[in-house]
């Protein structure tokens, strides 16, 4: 089956542009006296299709910097484009849509807890316009295929091991067919052997589907997988070691 | 077509509600202990406006005259009886029968304990009521001292229609004076009345001697087929002097019940426990969704962080709402069938479910239900997708 059928791009989305352009990006948390630079002008481009890991110590800023190429947060200052739409200024209906085509994977798997594997995969097929309910849930099934859990389809997240529970949440950001990946520490709470299957299909599936991944990550032992390795500290972009 | 099948999603709301099982419990008990009291105290208030006019109901009427002094069945003034007869020299008018009615002592032959009857005196050829049995059983009362009890009377009054049916000579006091019971009718309580005799005139003027002869407390006016009776009633109406009122039987009918609705605090004794009923409805169901939404707060972001717009999260609320309406109404009508039932059967109050109110019930809890979703979508807003990495 071709999961790529068919599917909508919003018109304000270019493809030929690289999937995300960051120029000069600033951004500041608190008020007044407290008032903190988080990220300091940086500087990164993400092309299509390409898997880049986002490194660097706790604290140094990269969960936002993933939350505002996500359309989670206002720009501050500096620009942002993701698939060629200027983040910064944008309306909340712009940053909805925007949204719909990028998927995230987040350190805890963040399942809605009251439905099943197939049920939370199906959340994200559910996303995609112009389908219908037959075809959203058989996409859904051959996600579930894909990340090797057919036989787990009707279990709810309760009676998952963890590492289940991160594929179907790959299956489920997969399954809204998105242009870019963004995974903050997604192996984080599994152990060495698992999380390196995780990303391994990850990379694999994200390959297939020429969807771009920024995944940070702590372990050293994963950047392997990446076509490029970003470093970070203190808020800023660091050359990384060759 | 394909947009209706495009439109099927998950039942994400009922999926919400029904994976936390003995939550969802509590609140459709919660709902449904609203809806049952509000069925209740509007099912009291409408049964005893209802039960006030039993006795009005069931008079073979058409229009009716009563002295303008007279406030309600429980306080009744006597006109005189000539102004009914002049209403026959209207056209329309097929028929009158004047009555006479006042509230005397009965003395249960059991206990020998005294109580309050409604008593109705006529001539015994003249139709009362709307009861084809009824001429039957009046014939006996053309004899002196004879009168007919309401099987339906409140059981205080004596086990007479068991003794009668047993065929037993049925024999009290009213109004201190020996009377014998010749018959049984079926009338039944009223909010004024715990029960009901008829009899002749003849017999009520000897019970109640201080009644003034020639004077009646009710006049029943019937009609020729084909008349308008409301303007048949003013015709008489402006032809009789103002010592008398001209009433249809509806008029007659919701006369009775507004002095109960008006002059008394039943209404809003009644009303106010439907109130409560709904503010108690309204705390457990908000108190249940606000904890849904809160303990779901951080799935309720995800899916926003995924592209879900905020639009269709709070309609996921709203649809909680409507499914614990409908799920906690259901339980609500058929415990409320029930708990009429018994009351009709222990106090004889004509208390049934009606479509009106089960309806009014229903907007009730469907109203409860939303403002509560209403006021839980609140916290909704507060999700925050950024704060969930
Ligand atoms: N919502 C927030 N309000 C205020 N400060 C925050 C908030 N989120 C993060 N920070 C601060 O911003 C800095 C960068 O945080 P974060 O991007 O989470 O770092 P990382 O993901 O690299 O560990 C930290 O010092 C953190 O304390
Ligand atoms: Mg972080």
């Amino acid at each position: 089956m071709n999961l790529l059928a068919n599917s909508s791009v919003p018109t304000f989305i270019s493809a030929e542009k690289p999937a995300v352009e960051i120029v000069g990006l600033s951004h500041w948390f608190g008020k007044g006296i407290m008032r903190r630079e988080v990220l300091q002008s940086i500087s990164l481009e993400i092309n299509s299709g390409e898997v880049v890991l986002l490194t660097g110590p706790s604290g140094c800023g990269k969960t936002t910097l993933l939350t505002l190429i996500g359309a989670l947060r206002k720009v501050e200052a500096g620009d942002l484009r993701v698939f060629g739409c200027d983040l910064r200024g944008s309306s909340r209906k712009t940053r909805q849509l925007l949204r719909k085509n990028i998927g995230m994977i987040f350190q805890g798997h963040n399942l809605l807890r009251c439905l099943t594997a197939e049920q939370n995969v199906q959340m994200g097929a559910d996303l995609i316009d112009g389908l219908s309910y037959r075809v959203r849930r058989d996409q859904a099934r051959e996600w579930l295929r894909l990340v090797g859990l057919s036989d787990q389809m009707d279990k709810l997240p309760h009676d998952l091991s963890g590492g289940q529970k991160q594929r179907v949440a790959i299956a489920r950001a997969l399954a809204a067919r998105p242009k870019i990946l963004l995974a903050d520490e997604p192996t984080a709470a599994l152990d060495s052997v698992t999380g390196r299957e995780i990303v391994d299909l990850l990379r694999r599936l994200a390959k297939d589907q020429s969807c771009s991944v920024l995944m940070v990550t702590h372990d050293p032992r994963i950047l392997d997988i990446a076509d490029r390795v970003l470093k970070m500290e203190d808020g800023k972009m660091v050359q990384p070691l060759e | 077509m394909r947009h209706l099948l495009q439109g099927r999603r998950i039942p994400l709301a009922w999926l919400l509600l029904t994976r936390q099982p003995i939550r969802l419990l509590v609140a459709l008990a919660g709902i449904s202990f609203a809806g049952i009291l509000m069925f209740m105290q509007l099912g009291f208030r409408e049964g005893l406006f209802d039960a006030s006019v039993t006795v009005h109901r069931m008079f073979d009427t058409d229009l009716v005259l009563i002295s303008p002094r007279s406030m309600s069945s429980i306080s009744m003034s006597g006109f005189p009886r000539r102004r009914l007869v002049q209403t026959m020299a209207h056209p329309a008018v097929s028929g009158t029968t004047p009555v006479n009615w006042n509230f005397l002592l009965w003395r249960n032959p059991q206990t020998l304990v005294t109580r309050s009857i409604l008593a109705l005196g006529f001539e015994p050829t003249d139709s009362i009521l709307n009861d084809p049995q009824l001429s039957y059983k009046t014939e006996s009362l053309t004899k002196p001292g004879r009168v007919l009890f309401d099987k339906l009377s409140r059981k205080e009054f004596g086990p007479i229609s068991e003794w009668y049916e047993q065929g037993k000579i049925v024999e009290t006091e009213v109004a201190g004076k020996r009377v014998r019971v010749s018959g049984l009718v079926s009338l039944g309580p009223s909010f004024g009345a715990d029960g009901n005799l008829l009899t002749s005139r003849e017999t009520f003027l000897k019970l109640l001697p201080s009644t003034p002869t020639g004077s009646i407390e009710i006049g029943l006016i019937r009609l020729k087929s084909g008349y308008n009776k409301q303007s048949v009633a003013d015709a008489i109406s402006s032809s009789l002097p103002k010592d008398v009122r001209v009433l249809t039987r509806e008029e007659f009918i919701d006369f009775e019940k507004n002095y109960w609705r008006t002059s008394t605090s039943i209404g809003f004794i009644f009303t106010l426990g439907a109130v409560m009923g709904f503010v108690v409805g309204c705390v457990i169901v908000y108190q249940i969704l606000y904890s849904d939404v809160s303990d779901h707060l951080p799935e309720y972001a995800t899916l926003m962080a995924m592209g879900y717009r905020l639009k269709t999260l709070l309609g996921v609320v709203a649809r909680e709402g409507v499914l614990l309406a409908v799920m906690g109404y259901l339980p609500a009508y058929m415990a409320a069938q029930g708990l009429y039932a018994l009351v009709r059967s222990s106090t004889r109050l004509p208390v049934a479910m009606d479509l009106d109110r089960s309806l009014l019930v229903f907007s009730l809890i469907l109203l409860m239900c939303m403002g509560s979703a209403l006021l839980a979508m609140r916290r909704l807003v507060d999700a925050d997708p950024a704060e969930i990495f």
